[in-house]
């Protein structure tokens, strides 16, 4: 049977409970939810004057309605020591989810530490080392003076080189401005760490490198453009699962028709229409189907490319709408560079394109109408373009990027109302650091560890044997390197520190590994370290972070982290306040000196040295304004605070002005040239299953809490992996049954979940689960940034077992809405 | 619906004057307490046993509407035609469901082609022949089902609901 709660009633928020602003700390969108917290021996009452709705509960309430949670919403926490009653529910005031709660975000409550009502029970609650063979429990002071000292063993012995590094680079949970800032500084401010990587990829890179290059920052509308749009054109953009409230609250009002009025508003005696969208995905995803029911299939475009050939659409998309005249001359000649050239270099007919891509002519050149056709009268059209891991996880990340950029600077839509040219994002954003001081392609530090270099690795926030390429390969390696230090630790007392700092050192002389994991939970990585810190998530902390329309905000502190787990900026701050202290009994004042500034107290403390002192706009924002300021917050940059509040920027470039010396963006040359990544072909060519992958609604940028939350792991114990049931009849495999997916990299598992609507020999796979990483199947090839392609992966499938018990009771039923 | 409320409110008022509130006099008169003090609560509400119909009114596929535990609370019996895991009757195939969708309290609709609830407000879909899991969606709780015991007679009573109904605190107002 299905999972069930068994709960059939929750305790009513009484009228003086205590409110606090808080922002889901999943994915980018950022929703805005309260948490109400008030003492476990009071409740509040159905009558109105008993309750914070100042509602009549004894009697049904209707849909939508702000007068009820969950059973998800709702725990018991601790909070300055003492019980309370929790509650987190989506807040109907803020302008980005109006209320909606995703299937991950209002379970916020139910992911809790709470050791009442024994949920996420495996978050860390004390620092661990590796003592007599398995991982124990010990003091800030003596884990972080072993980290120290091994570390600057490290220094000592092969130079900062030798610190290698994997850390967060977002917002939200495990990351905001706080807590990278705090990081930043430490490795490259008091530290110069050139071997770091980010959580999601090998190097210390951007994924949007060609848009940023081209002058062109990849957050640059907001949430509203969606609305006022005439086309939306999303290219690997799964939203409805992977940016829920997003799409619901934002891109379906305009699919329905519900905005026309706001459109009206805005744009007068303009024609306006609801909207029509070009979707640009190999797989049909839940996405298109509910763009359909909402538009009506005849304003839904369907462009099922052969998986990686994005690029060639663009380039024809490129060159069809300037042969048809459809460009904003005036935009072009004011605002940007490059485009003869870049015209020239990326000519592509519809005929190529269509070879290329396995779309119809008839196909392209109508997309190519709905992004640029002027509207009646001589309009322009207004077409907003979304991407997101389809393309940035795809073949030939860079010239793919920059080529979309190219048709949206050629159609005026960038830093005008219904346009922008804009990824779509996975955490939230909350970067703040001091620049990196390595090279531009930055070090691919994955290989690099593999090939038995560094000596120490601290990670923050991280699982490489997870979320990485390569995986298989990598966890081998690494637990063949860490393990050589776990065995020589073995050798030395542990309370005997000088006698085991060189054991350590010993051990990584000869190829081994010294690793620090830092994070909540353990980890997969985890297994393989010799240290973890336990790390406090937002909420338990104050944090602050943007959303994809860059709009900050301040979650509150509203309950304690568990046991003695700290903020990661505070780790960072006492990691830096040790390796001072190691230094200087070394005599080695003047690099004790570089570690200095890190006697922050509190979370608070980090913000002001950090944004506060150092971010564009920074100095309008304090924490007390962002808590005035609650779930709506502001749109950065700041650019005043006037009359009580903080002035934002809605779109970027509403004055045409790029971020380049002269202020112009630049169109950018993107020829095609098929698989980009090295071995890309060949693996095509060996393997009988393409093996696309990405996200699901349920579990997305929160399995590593989900893997302890029964609903979660009720519905999906293992990834699934769709596939065509003619494919599957072949494989002589049936719903459910666990298989094995493997190629040249390595292999992996997942269950069979069958779908008609994949096409032949195209599965998809659920990626970055702890129970089947996807990632061990997908080969080290990256693009010349060190940009991973995850989605072109080949691969053979056999079975391994029937459908496990805990899968047999599950629905493999079509997802798609169909009534 | 006529004759759906009707069998709600003979519900209704066997569970006002039912046996249920009979069990919390028997606890408060054991238990020695100061009698400011009111009777400790049942853990769970005390749900009515309501009639909602005789299996005779079921047809394959078709879903009958009914409300449980109160009118305000709209359901469907469906009898699937196979046997599955929570199923009732002589077939073991009848199950009952509330169709307000826990996400955000839209009325759910049948799909007889794969016997799905479907949710028109977000796309929620839940799975009738496995427990009302939801197949797809934005409700954080699989779909809450009603306990079902049909009696000599072939009537079909509902004694309990598994999960928290939208739009109350209380299964039981």
């Amino acid at each position: 049977m299905a999972y069930k709660r068994q709960i059939d009633r929750l305790p009513i928020i009484p009228k003086d409970a205590k409110r606090h602003n808080v922002v889901c700390h999943y994915c980018i969108v950022g929703c805005g939810y309260h948490a109400y917290t008030w003492p476990t021996n009071k409740q509040g009452g159905a009558a109105p004057d008993q309750n914070a709705f100042n509602a009549d509960l004894s009697k049904q309430q209707p849909a939508e309605t702000a007068n009820w949670y969950a059973p998800s919403m709702y725990n018991i926490v601790k909070q300055h020591g003492e019980d309370v009653h929790l509650v987190i529910k989506p807040d109907k005031e803020c302008a980005v989810n109006s209320g909606l709660g995703s299937v991950r975000g209002a379970r916020m409550a139910e992911m809790s530490y709470s050791r009442q009502h024994n949920t996420q029970l495996q978050r860390l609650t004390d620092p661990m080392v590796w003592r007599y063979g398995q991982m124990q429990p010990t003091s800030w002071d003596d884990a972080l003076d072993l980290v120290a000292r091994v570390t600057v063993g490290v220094i000592n012995e092969m130079g900062e080189d030798g610190v290698f590094v994997s850390a967060f680079d977002h917002g939200g949970a495990g990351g905001g401005y706080e807590n990278t800032w705090a990081t930043g500084k430490l490795y490259f401010g008091a530290m110069k760490i050139k071997n770091i990587r980010i959580h999601n990829r090998p190097a210390y890179n951007s994924e949007v490198h060609a848009s940023r290059d081209m002058g062109v920052s990849e957050l640059n509308n907001c949430y509203e453009d969606a609305e006022l749009a005439d086309t939306i054109v999303a290219v690997g953009t799964n939203a409805l699962e992977t940016q829920t409230n997003y799409f619901l609250n934002h891109w379906v009002p305009n699919l329905r028709g519900a905005s026309l009025d706001k459109k009206k508003a805005e744009f007068g005696t303009e024609p306006v229409e609801p909207a029509r969208i070009v979707i640009v995905d190999p797989r049909r995803t839940v996405t298109v189907n509910a763009c359909e029911v909402e538009a009506g299939k005849d304003r839904v475009m369907h462009l099922a490319i052969n998986s990686g050939t994005d690029l060639a659409l663009f380039n024809a998309w490129f060159t069809y709408i300037v042969e048809k005249g459809w460009v904003d001359r005036a935009f072009i000649a004011a605002s940007t560079k490059n485009f003869d050239e870049a015209l020239a270099a990326n000519k592509t007919s519809l005929d190529e394109a269509a070879r290329i891509t396995g779309l119809t002519v008839d196909q392209i050149r109508t997309s190519a109408e709905w992004i640029a056709e002027p509207k009646l009268g001589g309009a322009r059209r207004r077409t907003m373009f979304a991407y997101e891991k389809g393309l940035i996880w795809g073949n030939d990340n860079y010239r793919t990027n920059g080529a979309l950029v190219n048709v949206a600077l050629a159609t005026g839509n960038i830093g005008r109302p219904g346009g922008g040219c804009v990824r779509m994002g996975g955490h939230q954003e909350g970067y703040s650091r001091p620049d990196y001081p390595g090279p531009r392609p930055a070090y691919y530090v994955d290989k690099l560890l593999i090939e038995g270099k560094g000596g120490v690795h601290h990670i923050w926030g991280c699982d490489h044997y997870k979320t990485t390429l390569n995986a298989f390969k990598f966890k081998q390696a690494y637990k063949k390197r860490t393990d050589l230090v776990k065995d020589v630790m073995l050798t030395a007392p542990y309370g005997d520190r000088p006698a085991m700092v060189r054991a350590i050192i010993s051990a990584i002389k000869k190829g081994g590994l010294f690793a620090v994991d830092v994070d909540i939970v353990p980890t997969k990585i985890g297994e393989a370290c010799h240290v973890w810190l336990p790390a406090a998530t937002s909420g338990e902390m104050n944090l602050t972070s943007m959303n994809g329309e860059r709009r900050m905000r301040l979650t509150e502190r509203y309950m304690d982290p568990p046991g003695q787990a700290m903020p990661d900026c505070l780790i960072a701050a006492r990691i830096a306040n040790h390796m001072e202290r190691v230094l200087r009994e070394q005599g080695k004042a003047k690099e004790a000196d570089k570690f200095k500034g890190f006697d922050w107290k509190t979370e608070e403390d980090a913000f002001m040295d950090g944004y506060h002192a150092h971010a564009k706009g920074g100095r309008f924002v304090t924490y007390e304004r962002l808590r005035a300021m609650g779930t709506n917050g502001f749109q950065e940059p700041a650019v005043d605070f006037k009359d009580g509040k903080i002035i934002g920027t809605k779109r970027l470039y509403a004055d045409g002005k790029f971020d380049s010396k002269d202020g112009k963006a630049a169109f950018m040359a993107t020829r095609w040239r098929g698989l980009q990544a090295p071995g890309k072909q060949a693996e095509m060519k060996k393997w009988p299953f393409l093996v696309n992958n990405g996200r699901t609604n349920l579990v997305w940028q929160n399995a590593y809490l989900d893997q302890d939350n029964e609903f979660v792991m009720d519905r999906f114990p293992y990834p699934f992996i769709q596939m065509n049931p003619q494919d599957m009849a072949e494989l002589k495999v049936k719903a459910g049954d666990l298989v094995e997916v493997y190629n040249d990299n390595g292999s992996t598992q997942a269950i069979v979940y069958p779908t008609p609507t994949a096409k032949r020999k195209q599965t998809f796979m659920l990626f970055g689960n702890p129970n089947g990483v996807q990632g061990n199947v997908v080969s080290p090839g990256v693009n010349e940034l060190v940009i991973p392609n995850y989605k072109q992966t080949w691969a053979a499938i056999r079975k391994l077992s029937d459908a496990p018990a805990t899968v047999r009771h599950l629905s493999f039923k079509s997802q798609e809405y169909a009534v | 619906m006529n004759r759906c409320a009707r069998t709600i409110d003979a519900g209704r008022r066997k569970f006002l004057t039912g046996a249920g509130l009979a069990a919390a006099g028997i606890a408060s008169a054991q238990i020695p307490v100061s009698p400011a003090k009111a009777a400790a609560p049942a853990a769970r509400v005390e749900y009515p046993s309501s009639r909602l119909a005789n299996i005779r009114d079921l047809k394959i596929d078709e879903p009958l509407p009914v409300a449980y535990p109160d009118a305000d609370a709209p359901g469907v019996l469906i009898k699937l035609g196979v046997r599955v895991q929570g199923g009732v009757g002589p077939d073991g195939d009848i199950v009952g469901f509330s169709t307000v969708c826990p996400h955000k309290g839209f009325p759910l609709a049948y799909n007889k082609s794969d016997r799905t609830l479907n949710c028109p407000g977000h796309y929620s879909r839940f799975d009738c022949e496995a427990g009302g899991l939801q197949v797809w969606g934005q409700a954080t709780q699989n779909l809450p089902q009603y306990v079902l015991r049909i009696d000599d007679k072939g009537d079909i009573h509902a004694e309990g609901i598994d999960e928290l109904l939208y739009g109350r605190l209380s299964n039981v107002l």
